[in-house]
């Protein structure tokens, strides 16, 4: 069962993934540092497919894009927030972490729930408490990014087609 | 139909419209994306994965600043990754070791940067370039990938917050003072997504240094971007700029009309301030600096995007004078780019750092993100001029970051704790543009 990994406001990138780590950009590798600062024992301790429940401003701070990819190699399958920064939520969607916005799920949520989270429907599920809560609908023009598959291959597809989408 | 901000009409102009309003996305059309050693090499790989070449090599600004020089084997592959590409791509604008600094201290200095440009770049702190009156933000490396690809790159148009100065800042203040007492009182995410529009009399009174300093730290509040309309002093350095280096890009000025929307109006009495220190470990935690009890530190960073350049070197050597810098204390300047170091050291300043027993070191980002050249350990506590004091920010996550102005700093550095800069130095420091214009006024 994905299990909820319970994060405070403004966790910003440097938390998310140190320096000191930046000179790779191997998720596997960056996984294995995700949120140390933070706390020592999440990667090895979160599993496949478990959701990180932040407060505000999630991801706030420096544009590495080795965020998303630290989350993801973690095993990370979606991070819930209240609100994101706006770099990361760009980073994440370019890279294929799933990121939403659901402050009422994050209200309620406990280290340990069981989130069962549709992005189609834009829902999440806390089974552990059995609530149900909306989560904000992306915009249309990023669906579109999100559904190519990220932006390499949103591009690729647009300049193929001679700049048209 | 009301008016627009000089954001939205600068963003408008980049995307073939008359106008846009807040909330829409548009395809703006990007005059210079820039990356550096970290966000650099990733960039690329996107770029070959995307099918890609640049789209025009003249508008690229490549610059190795982060782990420059190489730190070590895996930061030496990063540079090589990205000198290799700006070989291979014949890439105009390559600043490699010895040759550029800091980027957001560099472009403008380049007058690559220009008013009412579009600049992205894949670093966060591109929202510095504002100051002259562009539209420029941060993203990550795909993103800027795809502006290699395309020339373009999609925004949503974001939403305005004016902050309007007024009165004269005291002999102490300084540009980061003022950024430092905005975000404590609307908090880390603030202006979250927001462009941030500084306007008002008081502006005047703030050098070009100091507002690049007022822009630097948007992002700090959360802000998408950051913008000063062009004036005088906005001119006059973009004349000095394009002269000094001979490069004269076309540009143009945009303002906002008077009728234009904000999202928020947040006015800011410029007399009233103090330099304002923020305390570990979030940079909305600033608190005047008399108030505020460090106990012993032990060390002190002089460097960054943020506050690195002469100026601010200027007033640092200003409250040294000739004193010493604390035992038990270490002080890094680290001046941001070739040409700051060459004209500090021009200056004297250089010296009189070293002789008080600091560590001066070539151009890098360096401590700022905890790379090298003074990374903190288990429980140190540092005087920063940088811009972030994040858990973990500058080295060890129990290590404590006070985010000060260079004055600030200095003055830290020879107390061994944070004082007021004028309990170690007599006269402020003298400020040439300050008293041209009180004159005036
Ligand atoms: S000096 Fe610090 S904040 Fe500025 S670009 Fe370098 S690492 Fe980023």
């Amino acid at each position: 069962m994905p299990k909820a990994w319970v994060v405070p406001d403004n966790v910003d990138t440097d938390v998310i993934i140190p320096a000191r780590y930046l000179t790779t950009a191997d998720p596997v590798e960056l996984g294995a540092h995700c949120l140390e600062d933070l706390d020592p024992t999440f990667a090895s301790a979160v599993e496949l497919g478990d959701v990180v429940m932040a407060g505000t401003n999630f991801g706030c701070g420096s544009s590495r894009e080795h965020a998303p990819l630290a989350l993801k190699g973690a095993g990370v399958s979606v991070v819930i927030a209240r609100s994101f920064a706006r770099i990361f939520f760009r980073n994440a969607i370019n890279t294929g972490l799933a990121v939403t916005v659901s402050p009422s799920a994050v209200e309620g949520a406990d280290q340990g729930d069981d989130i069962q989270v549709d992005l189609a429907e834009n829902v999440v599920r806390n089974r552990t408490k059995g609530t149900t809560h909306d989560a904000e609908p992306l915009p249309p023009f990023l669906l579109d990014i999100v559904a190519a598959g990220g932006l390499v291959p949103w591009v690729a597809h647009r300049q193929a087609s001679g700049g048209k989408s | 139909m009301s008016g627009q901000t000089i954001t939205e009409k600068i963003l408008a102009a980049h995307s073939g419209r008359e106008r846009v309003v807040p909330g829409e996305i548009v395809m703006a059309k990007v005059d210079l994306a820039m990356a550096n050693d970290i966000t650099a090499p990733p960039a690329i790989r996107a770029l070959e994965q995307m099918g890609c070449g640049p789209w025009d090599r003249s508008k690229i600004a490549l610059v190795a600043s982060h782990f420059a020089p190489a730190k070590d084997i895996a930061s030496a592959n990063l540079l090589t990754a990205m000198r290799r590409f700006a070989q291979e791509q014949d890439i105009e604008h390559f600043f490699d070791v010895g040759r550029g600094g800091i980027e957001h201290i560099l472009l403008p200095e380049e007058a690559l940067v220009l008013p009412g440009q579009v600049v992205i770049g894949a670093d966060s702190h591109s929202c510095t370039y504002g100051a002259l009156g562009c539209f420029s933000t941060g993203v990550g490396s795909t993103d800027i990938a795809a502006v290699w690809a395309t020339g373009e790159i999609w925004l949503r148009v974001p939403a305005s917050m004016r902050l309007s100065y007024s009165g004269r800042p005291g002999p102490w203040v300084v540009g980061k003072d003022v950024i430092l007492s905005v975000i404590a009182r609307i908090g880390d995410d603030g202006a979250a997504w927001m462009a941030m529009e500084h306007t008002g009399p008081g502006l005047r009174h703030l050098t070009m240094e100091s507002r690049l300093t007022l822009t630097n730290m948007a992002i700090e509040a959360g802000a998408k971007s950051a913008i000063i309309e062009p004036d005088d002093t906005t001119m006059e350095y973009v004349s000095e700029r394009r002269a000094s280096t001979g490069r004269h890009l076309p540009f143009e000025v945009f303002s906002s009309d008077p009728d234009a929307c904000y999202e928020r109006e947040l006015d800011v009495d410029l007399d009233t301030l103090e330099p304002m220190v923020a305390q570990p470990s979030l940079p909305s935690r600033a608190i005047p600096v008399s108030e505020v009890r460090s106990g012993r530190i032990d060390q002190v960073f002089i460097g960054s995007c943020t506050n690195a350049r002469i100026e601010d070197l200027r007033i640092a050597a200003h409250v040294l004078g000739n004193q010493r810098i604390a035992d038990g204390v270490r002080l890094m300047v680290i001046p941001a780019t070739q040409r700051v170091w060459r004209q500090a050291n021009d200056e004297g300043l250089l010296d009189l750092f070293a002789t008080a027993g600091a560590t001066v070191s070539t151009p890098t980002c360096g401590a700022c993100l905890g790379g090298h050249m003074g990374v903190l350990g288990p429980n140190e506590v540092c005087v920063s001029t940088s811009n972030r004091n994040y858990v973990g920010r500058m080295g060890h996550r129990t290590a404590q970051v006070y985010l000060a102005n260079p004055g600030v700093a200095m003055a830290a550095a020879v107390a061994g704790e944070v004082v007021h800069p004028a309990d170690v130095c007599a006269a402020p420091p003298p400020r040439v543009e300050y008293e041209e214009v009180a004159a005036v006024a």
